[in-house]
């Protein structure tokens, strides 16, 4: 206590660049990984707005087919490792510490390194695009023997998916020690706020699954370069081996980009319906319910290379069992607001939007779960479809509506609330105008990762094309809103910011935030955010 | 180009219009303008069907009832209506109920499901069995016990037309990519096996008409098989990522009687025979 009274004046960051170079504060670590994750989002939307592209009319062209692989691959990755993910990191640098009164996260140092592996990790990714053979091109799942054709890409791409996986790792373990460790005196497990209870679910998963897929992708440079055939069947190995360590991965991976998503809704639309989120267990429960789950339907993404007719059984019924707490999830936030008093500034319209839009990713994820029907989905624009409506309109406009909603709180300053609202109206149209038509090419036998089609498949291609360019136009609406609202165009905000707010940050501490939030921490004994029975 | 966009824009909006109007179950509408899964010409395929309904159906009924009182609240309980917040926060009752209802639904979807699954994983008593190689970027059909083999590509004037800014109009194509220069050729209703394996990387054997799909692995030999009613030109392509071609691999399969495919098998072996007798000639010389 003697060292914090001696630094009793408040210290600022240092000035210029050094200041991020360095930086330990969990507050301007979260603003890099945000600021980061922007600069992906619009790289990979870029890459995908090439895909679209060329699939705006039948044949080719503007790309070399090669290319357009490439696209489809790094696209992948830029926005799942470069996006989703340290979006979501940064969301829990900024948010954790102050919902639980911690002074800061436990591992400050460790998560300055993890934060700056990511633009290393990224440029050398991107710096692929350069190099003999080109890009990846064999899919995000690298599935071998395919990846093993990538040229000299291919020792960068694993290096960069190890950076990106330490990455992951350090932010994870930063997560689970600073919740079980620095949590205010009594700021119970149970009174956490479900954000920081699903990303401690999400920091274990992530600590079970990334090291599967750094294992998998060094075995595939060992075939490549060392001689081994792990998964060469000419040397005895096995390429749906690595399908199976992916996959254990992948599924998990999955969760990894929604959990934290689910903490994001189920504390914003309790604040707009002004009535306490229903079933704070049962969420905790069923968080953890699907994570637990989440590593045992693997092989729902492989029916098609001929498992034994058992073991297609298991992953059928196991599938469908997570959407039982997943149903869980969305009857209580539709319960939340049941006989709420609500209102619908911008955050609430974006989590109303990520409900329905997520459920209708969840419905066609239970048609996919069907293993016979599957035979046709499989590999086709319909699961294109599925996996973008709960990417996007479920992860995504989550970190919108967390972006919303929290801005105020970091900045001081309100976000303009009429481009915030075209913002979400444009988007929500544009993005079912872009993602809805893929279900129909799907099912009328459309194969995903096709850089030109036949004839039939041209209307709703066109379609989705169009709505593709202006989701992207539409984003900067909420570039010029961000900019504006950090720079203090717009009104003051409130401490509270928002009538309903409840929670640490909201009322107990000042809008914008000080650099040092809690050098003393509070005592939240008698403090109750939401009815423990 | 503006034309053409123009065309483009009006099939778009006269698909939706038929979209809208008929809604995406009805059969009519399918058939004609591919916005739902094909029936398809075998029993399983039809089956396959049924439950794609059945489901599609059961993600209808639930998304009613849950965006409905979803709705129903946000237009009710708005705070602008002087709608005051309620206090309650659980009712195990209810939550019991929500857990155990969709456990319900879920088995009663699985159940039929396993039903067809088992079927479709069922190879015993095939008439005959063919072996389908993948290659990057072609098939290979191989007749087992008939000495009947050959390579299925991509049709010379798709092949052409597809090259960037070839300038070829696409409609003047014969099936533009879905063409190939030898389809596979099958009698109906007779029990075909599927030994599916790949020379080079992995690709998958999709025809959405027979609810056949695939994946063809090097070093693995996979099966499967159909059962085709009708006789006619089935359509599909490789559905998995296999490199820069991948989207240039058709399938394609022409179901004839049983007598007919006896003629044209007996043509095959004709000319295999005679080839093979050019290469021992050649051989010999
Ligand atoms: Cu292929």
């Amino acid at each position: 206590m003697s060292h914090a009274e001696a630094h009793d004046h408040h210290h600022g960051p240092e000035p210029g660049f050094m200041r991020w170079l360095k930086t330990t504060n969990h507050k301007d670590l979260g603003a890099l990984y945000l600021m980061f994750s922007l600069a992906m989002f619009i790289v990979g939307g870029l890459m995908s707005l090439v895909i679209r592209a060329e699939l705006f009319t039948p044949g080719m062209q503007f790309v070399d087919p090669q290319f357009f692989n490439s696209m489809t691959t790094m696209h992948a990755l830029f926005m799942i490792f470069g996006g989703v993910m340290p979006a979501f990191t940064g969301l829990s640098n900024y948010l954790i510490p102050i919902q639980l009164g911690a002074p800061d996260m436990a591992l400050p140092r460790i998560n300055n390194m993890g934060f700056w592996i990511l633009p290393i990790a990224f440029g050398m990714l991107l710096s692929t695009l350069f190099m003999e053979g080109g890009a990846p091109a064999g899919g995000w799942t690298l599935y071998p023997p395919l990846s093993m054709q990538t040229g000299d890409a291919m020792p960068f791409l694993v290096f960069s998916i190890h950076l990106m996986g330490i990455s992951s790792i350090t932010g994870a373990i930063n997560v689970i020690v600073t919740i079980l460790n620095l949590r205010a005196p009594g700021m119970d497990l149970m009174k956490m706020p479900l954000f920081c209870w699903t990303w401690l679910i999400t920091a274990f998963l992530l600590i079970a699954v990334m090291p599967v897929l750094a294992g998998a992708v060094t075995m595939l440079l060992t075939d490549k370069y060392f001689g081994t055939t792990f998964f060469a069947a000419a040397g005895g190995g096995d390429p749906v081996m690595f399908q199976h360590i992916f996959w254990f991965f992948g599924h998990p991976e999955v969760y990894i980009m929604i959990l934290p998503a689910f903490g994001v809704v189920s504390q914003i639309i309790p604040t707009f319906a002004r009535k306490t989120l229903f079933g704070y267990s049962s969420m905790v429960y069923a968080t953890a319910a699907i994570a637990l789950a989440s590593v045992i339907v693997w092989a729902h993404h492989m029916f098609a290379v001929g498992l034994p007719v058992a073991a297609e059984l298991f992953f059928m019924f196991a599938a469908k069992m997570i959407s039982v707490p997943t149903g869980v999830k969305v009857f209580n936030w539709v319960a939340t607001m049941w006989r709420g008093s609500m209102t619908f500034e911008t955050p609430m319209l974006f989590s109303l939007g990520f409900v329905i839009l997520f459920t209708i990713g969840g419905f066609s994820g239970l048609m996919l779960a069907m293993t016979p029907v599957d035979f046709q989905y499989h590999d086709s624009y319909f699961v294109v479809a599925h996996f973008h409506y709960v990417l996007v309109p479920g992860a995504v406009f989550s970190l919108f509506a967390a972006v919303y909603y929290w801005l105020p709180k970091w900045t001081g300053t309100m976000y303009n609330e009429k481009l915030g609202k075209l913002h979400f109206w444009l988007s929500t149209i544009f993005i079912n105008v872009l993602f809805f038509p893929q279900h129909f090419l799907g099912l009328a036998g459309m194969p995903r990762r096709i850089p030109d089609y036949s004839l039939q498949f041209a209307e709703f291609n066109f379609m989705s094309s169009v709505g593709a360019f202006a989701f992207f136009i539409t984003q900067f609406i909420f570039l010029y809103n961000l900019i504006t609202t950090c720079r203090g165009k717009w009104e003051k905000a409130t401490d509270q910011v928002w009538e309903g707010a409840k929670g640490v940050e909201w009322e107990m501490l000042p809008s914008p935030l000080p650099y040092h939030t809690f050098e003393q921490q509070p005592d939240l004994s008698d403090y109750e955010p939401h009815p423990t029975h | 180009m503006s034309s053409a966009f123009m065309s483009r824009t009006g099939a778009l909006m006269s698909k939706l219009a038929i979209a809208a109007s008929l809604g995406m179950v009805s059969q009519a509408a399918t058939a004609e303008y591919a916005l739902n899964m094909p029936v398809g010409v075998t029993e399983i395929s039809r089956e396959v069907y049924d439950l794609h309904m059945l489901v599609f159906y059961v993600c209808c009924v639930i998304g009613a009832v849950v965006f409905g009182a979803m709705i129903y609240s946000i237009i009710a309980h708005r705070k602008s209506k002087g709608a005051k917040a309620a206090n309650f926060h659980h009712s195990t009752v209810v939550e019991i109920v929500w857990t155990a209802i969709p456990f319900v639904i879920l088995m009663a979807l699985a159940l039929p499901a396993a039903k067809t699954l088992v079927k479709m994983e069922n190879t015993r008593g095939a008439e005959m069995s063919i072996k389908v190689t993948g290659y990057q970027w072609k098939w290979q059909y191989e007749y087992i016990d008939e000495d009947v083999s050959f390579y299925s590509t991509l049709s010379q004037d798709s092949n052409f037309a597809r090259q960037k800014n070839s300038g070829v109009d696409l409609e003047s194509v014969d099936n533009y990519l879905l063409d190939v220069d030898n389809p596979l050729v099958v009698p109906t209703d007779t029990k075909i096996r599927l030994l599916l394996t790949a020379a080079d990387v992995i690709h998958a054997w999709w025809v959405p008409d027979f609810a056949v799909k695939k994946d063809a692995i090097p070093g693995y030999i996979n099966e499967t098989w159909m059962q085709i009613d009708e006789p006619g030109t089935y359509r599909g392509q490789c559905a998995e990522l296999c490199g820069r071609d991948n989207g240039f691999m058709p399938v394609d399969v022409i179901a004839k009687e049983p007598a007919e495919y006896q003629k044209w098998l007996a043509e095959q072996k004709g000319e295999t025979a005679s080839v093979a007798t050019e290469q021992n000639v050649a051989l010999a010389q």
